[in-house]
């Protein structure tokens, strides 16, 4: 099957799994045509979705151990904001924040804007 | 004078307030009809809990009786269904065909219990929990004895297994997530939740997904994915509710998850009002009383023409289980931009949690009294930075100068409790400090027994202490695992065996967590010792491993994976070599190379391979090599005498003899070995955390090597005769080295902190103690020697492996 990227999201909401997909304090990845995302599953059941590209060098923040509304990456040990993608403590980066809604238990992604980068 | 006519569908709780209001308001203003489904008149919903267990009767919870509608003119229509609204004729049709016309309509369906279309969910014996026919079926079952299964561990199905527990049945509660009524309590609360609901007799079966329900002409037992079965006489499914709105759509209603209504109250047919957990507002849909309360005025109000305005309400929840004191309120999630204020003591567990100074919520355990202070404090939004220190003390301390915590402590009353287990208050440690002359913690345990059980109020008696001697106090310096705890490694061990705690949010309970759920560094640490501690019982939290214990692979700076099978002792075969070519050729593995472990590493592999890759592995009868397990590695070998000229002893088969019976176990850092066949020391087994040099007289055993970011040579343990004897030091040193090790910790590092005179004592001097650590060794071995790769194969946490989804793509056109 070849598959091709779309140039654009023609909707700017897209479904993409329900909670209950991803596990307690872990997190799934959702392939897209402009890159991976990570979307994370707190304990209190809150979901979040960043870039799945660490600011430090790329680690995949799927990957690591979430904690509170944190993530700590699983390469180097950055801790990251699920809430803001920002970096605690000392060092400084940003990873993408993606826009998220659930709504009796489904999850949808805001990848109106992914495509223009963000 | 003809009166407008309003008919009211429903006649729960929600109507009934909004008849209320209306009356108070303007008795005359509608002739007024209510229709209900449900044969009787307006009754407590919320206090058919306290029926069901016998606390009190149908007729003690009646809100508004026959009576009530006579004198205030309604038209009570008991057991009659509206099944259809004519917005264009404005009338309604009842079940019975019956057609009534109105000016005005008020929509209190409330909401439906939600039934999980399980094989067997019709079966007679399968109950919902919404009304007193549920209530009274429930009595009916209960007097026959037997078992009761409630699916759903939320407030109604916890409520009903107290309940029925109360009238005489067995009952076991079967949840679907890890910790009870998750959505309103954190997991540390649920913890203590379910600890309270167990002491009262009723099982609790978490992460319990049912399969389908068993019987032929009615329930005899539920059936769990596991297989497990449970008899059973009755079922109750508590598993959520639906807001009720099926009549709402059919009319041409604008709905969503529920009827949409504006701030007045309104549908989108302005002549049409609905109230209650029918509606949704703002988004919001309620399950809880308070809402709709404030709804009912609006309501009322705009069936006036002087529309109101609601806002949408912050909900509290309580659990009416007699002797379970539970309180939570607000948004309790935790993030960066909010701070939290956990207080724990036996029993007892409160987090409040603040944004911008602003409390936002709180969950309440054991001691419920400040609930109504807090969640006023949070709908007030008022600012509490004033009092922040002393706020989680409650309402009493509040308000008075602001105090730091150790002033906090001092200002407590005489008679507050300070060490739950012994009993011990606070006018008893202060008295005893100061007419002892007390000095240090240890002191305070043998005089007083504070602090002396359990050691979760330890930081309050070290407060008590800095309280009462000033500067003359200096705390002893013991390093906490993190920020998490004051408490050390030592420390939690001793507490988790003492104890008998068996889970993650036990362990922060009944230890005083500082944080709701803890860190990266604190949560692969309480794994470990968990599993260390309580083979085969405890189970496994694969989110507090590492990625690469997760998912049983390296992962390398690309986000691929490297793959790492186990060669015994290093030893290999042609059919082996063959299975990893074909492995590295069939999935284009970019680098195969010999590691410095005397085995062989595929990089470069994709996670969604991996289960694949492991897949073809296995068939050519290979495992994992754990290369990245905090536990056993890798043992190297020489020829050994087999070969070798110089060769002793059989040094090869010595080493794949002690992989085969090591491989699998989880210890505080990674474990290597190392075998050689003679002094030469082709193994390199003097570097390694233990190594054995084999020698013409039996073999010499090695260890704390060290050959990483320090180099150190073993020591050497014993020189012994036997292979036998060999393999069982070995195994009881790894023991002890699991049951002492700190996480993370090294075999050297852990001999230099307790000393190699200790471990030499203890696994080669005392007999008795060196085989009761190989029997722990070889029992906790039982349950970890099942290879993760074939399991995951299998399809074990499948969904580590896959995406979610995939979005943004397009086939092409061939
Ligand atoms: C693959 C391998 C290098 C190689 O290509 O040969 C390797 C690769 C890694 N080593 Fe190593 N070590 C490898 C043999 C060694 C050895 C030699 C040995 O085992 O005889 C040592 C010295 C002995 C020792 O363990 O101390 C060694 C000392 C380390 C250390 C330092 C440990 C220390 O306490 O000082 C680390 C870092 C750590 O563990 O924190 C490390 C960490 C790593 C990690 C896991 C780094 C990481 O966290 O990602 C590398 C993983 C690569 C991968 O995906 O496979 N590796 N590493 C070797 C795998 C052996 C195997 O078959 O399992
Ligand atoms: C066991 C139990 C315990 C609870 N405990 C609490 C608690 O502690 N705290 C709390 O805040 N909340 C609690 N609740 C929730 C609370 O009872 C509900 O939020 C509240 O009753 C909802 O009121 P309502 O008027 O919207 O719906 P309901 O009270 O359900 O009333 C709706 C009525 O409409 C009738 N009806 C539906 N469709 C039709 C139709 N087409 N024609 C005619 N009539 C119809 C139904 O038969 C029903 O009588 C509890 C609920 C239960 C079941
Ligand atoms: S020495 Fe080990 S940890 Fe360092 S780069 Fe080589 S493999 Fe990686
Ligand atoms: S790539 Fe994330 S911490 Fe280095």
């Amino acid at each position: 099957m070849n598959q091709v990227l779309q140039t654009a999201f023609e909707e700017a909401w897209i479904t993409v799994g329900c909670v209950e997909d991803v596990p307690v304090l872990g997190s799934r990845v959702v392939k897209s045509a402009f890159g991976d995302i990570a979307v994370f599953r707190a304990a209190d059941d809150t979901v979040f979705a960043l870039r799945n590209e660490c600011p430090h060098k790329k680690g995949p923040l799927s990957e690591g151990i979430v904690h509170g509304h944190s993530v700590t990456c699983p390469l180097h040990n950055w801790v990251i904001s699920l809430r803001t993608g920002e970096v605690a403590g000392p060092d400084e980066g940003c990873a993408g924040v993606i826009g998220v809604k659930v709504e009796a238990g489904v999850i949808s992604l805001e990848v109106g804007r992914l495509a223009g980068g963000g | 004078m003809t009166r407008e006519k309003l008919l009211v569908v429903g006649n729960g709780m929600a109507a009934g307030r909004v008849l209320e209001h209306l009356f108070e308001a303007d008795r005359d203003a509608f002739d007024v009809t209510v229709f209900n489904a449900e044969p009787r008149v307006n009754y407590n919903r919320i206090m058919l809990s306290p029926v069901l267990s016998g606390e009190k009767a149908y007729e003690d919870i009646l809100i508004h009786d026959d009576q009530w509608y006579a004198d205030h003119g309604v038209t009570l229509l008991k057991g009659h269904k509206v099944v259809a609204i004519d917005r264009d004729a404005k009338a309604v049709t009842t079940a019975a065909g019956e057609v009534h016309g109105y000016d005005k309509l008020l929509i209190a369906t409330g909401s439906n219990p939600l039934i999980i279309p399980l094989p067997g969910h019709a079966l007679p014996g399968v109950v919902a929990y919404r009304d007193l026919d549920d209530v009274d079926a429930m009595k009916a079952a209960a007097a026959k004895g037997g078992r009761a299964v409630v699916i759903g561990g939320g407030l109604l199905g916890l409520e009903a297994a107290a309940g029925l527990k109360m009238q005489g049945m067995d009952v076991t509660v079967l949840h679907l997530m890890p910790t009870l009524m998750e959505r309103q309590l954190d997991p540390a609360a649920g913890y203590l939740l379910q600890r309270a609901i167990e002491a009262r007799g009723i099982e609790v079966i978490c992460k319990a997904n049912t399969h389908a329900i068993l019987g032929d002409t009615r329930v005899t037992g539920v059936k769990l994915d596991d297989g497990r079965e449970i008899d059973c006489s009755l079922v109750v499914m508590a598993v959520g509710i639906r807001p009720n709105l099926g009549l709402a759509r059919e009319a041409g209603l604008e709905v969503n998850r529920g009827v949409l209504v504006d701030d007045a109250m309104r549908t989108s047919d302005p002549d049409i009002f609905s109230v209650g957990e029918c509606v949704e507002h703002r988004g919001q849909c309620y399950g809880l009383v308070a809402p709709l309360y404030d709804m009912a005025k609006v309501a009322a109000r705009g069936l006036l023409g002087e529309p109101g305005v609601y806002k949408g309400s912050v909900t509290a929840t309580k659990l009416k289980v007699t002797g379970i004191d539970l309180f939570s309120a607000g948004d309790f999630a935790d993030a960066k931009d909010r701070e939290e204020i956990v207080y724990r003591a036996p029993g007892v567990y409160k987090r409040l949690v603040l944004k911008d100074n602003v409390l936002i919520g709180a969950v309440l355990y054991g001691e419920t009294a400040d609930g109504t202070w807090f969640f006023d404090l949070i709908r007030g939004g008022k600012y509490v930075s004033e009092m922040r220190d002393t706020l989680i003390f409650g309402q009493s301390y509040a308000g008075a100068a602001p105090l730091d915590p150790t002033a906090a402590v001092a200002a407590l009353p005489d008679d507050a409790p300070i060490c739950g287990c012994n009993g011990v208050c606070k006018g008893k440690i202060v008295g005893t400090i100061t007419a002892k002359g007390l000095t240090n913690l240890d002191e305070v345990r043998t005089h007083t027994k504070a602090s002396a059980s359990c050691g979760s109020c330890t930081p309050l008696v070290e407060k008590l202490l800095a309280a009462t001697l000033g500067d003359a106090y200096s705390a002893a310096a013991v390093q906490p695992m993190c920020k998490c705890t004051d408490l050390g490694h030592d420390e939690v061990r001793r507490l988790i065996v003492a104890k008998g705690l068996k889970s993650i949010p036990a362990v922060m309970q009944d230890l005083g967590w500082k944080t709701s759920c803890g860190c990266a560094r604190c949560r692969p640490a309480l794994n470990y010792y968990l599993i260390c501690e309580w083979p085969g019982e405890y189970q496994d939290d694969s989110q507090s491993r590492f990625i690469n214990e997760r998912v049983h692979a390296n992962i390398q700076k690309d986000g691929t994976y490297s793959v790492v099978p186990r060669m015994w002792g290093g030893l290999t075969t042609a059919a082996e070599l063959r299975a990893i070519a074909d492995v590295a050729d069939k999935f284009n593995i970019p680098t195969v190379k010999v590691t410095g472990g005397q085995r062989i590493d595929l990089l470069g592999v994709r996670k969604e391979d991996l289960p694949a890759v492991w897949a073809d592995l296995g068939k050519a009868g290979m495992i994992s090599g754990a290369a990245y397990a905090k536990g056993l590695r890798t043992v190297k070998t020489c020829v050994g005498s087999e070969w070798c000229r110089f060769g002793t002893q059989d040094s090869t088969g010595l080493g794949v003899k002690l992989e085969k019976l090591m491989w699998g176990s989880w210890s505080p850092a990674k474990v290597k070995l190392g075998v050689s066949g003679c002094p030469r020391n082709c193994a390199e087994a003097t570097c390694k955390d233990i190594g054995v040099v084999c020698v013409d007289t039996g073999y010499e055993i090695h260890f704390a090597g060290a050959a990483g970011m320090h180099i150190k040579g073993t020591e050497v343990l014993t020189l012994v005769e036997t292979e036998a004897e060999t393999i069982e030091i070995i195994a009881a040193l790894t023991q002890l080295y699991r049951e002492q090790g700190r996480y993370l910790e090294r075999i050297y590092k852990w001999a230099d902190r307790v000393g190699t005179a200790s471990i030499k004592a203890q696994v080669v001097d005392d007999r008795a103690r060196r085989a009761a650590l190989l029997e722990r060794f070889l029992h906790s071995q039982t349950f970890a020697q099942v290879d993760p790769w074939a399991e995951r194969v299998k399809g074990l946490d499948a969904h580590e492996f896959a995406p979610m989804a995939a979005i943004g793509f397009k086939e092409a056109a061939e």
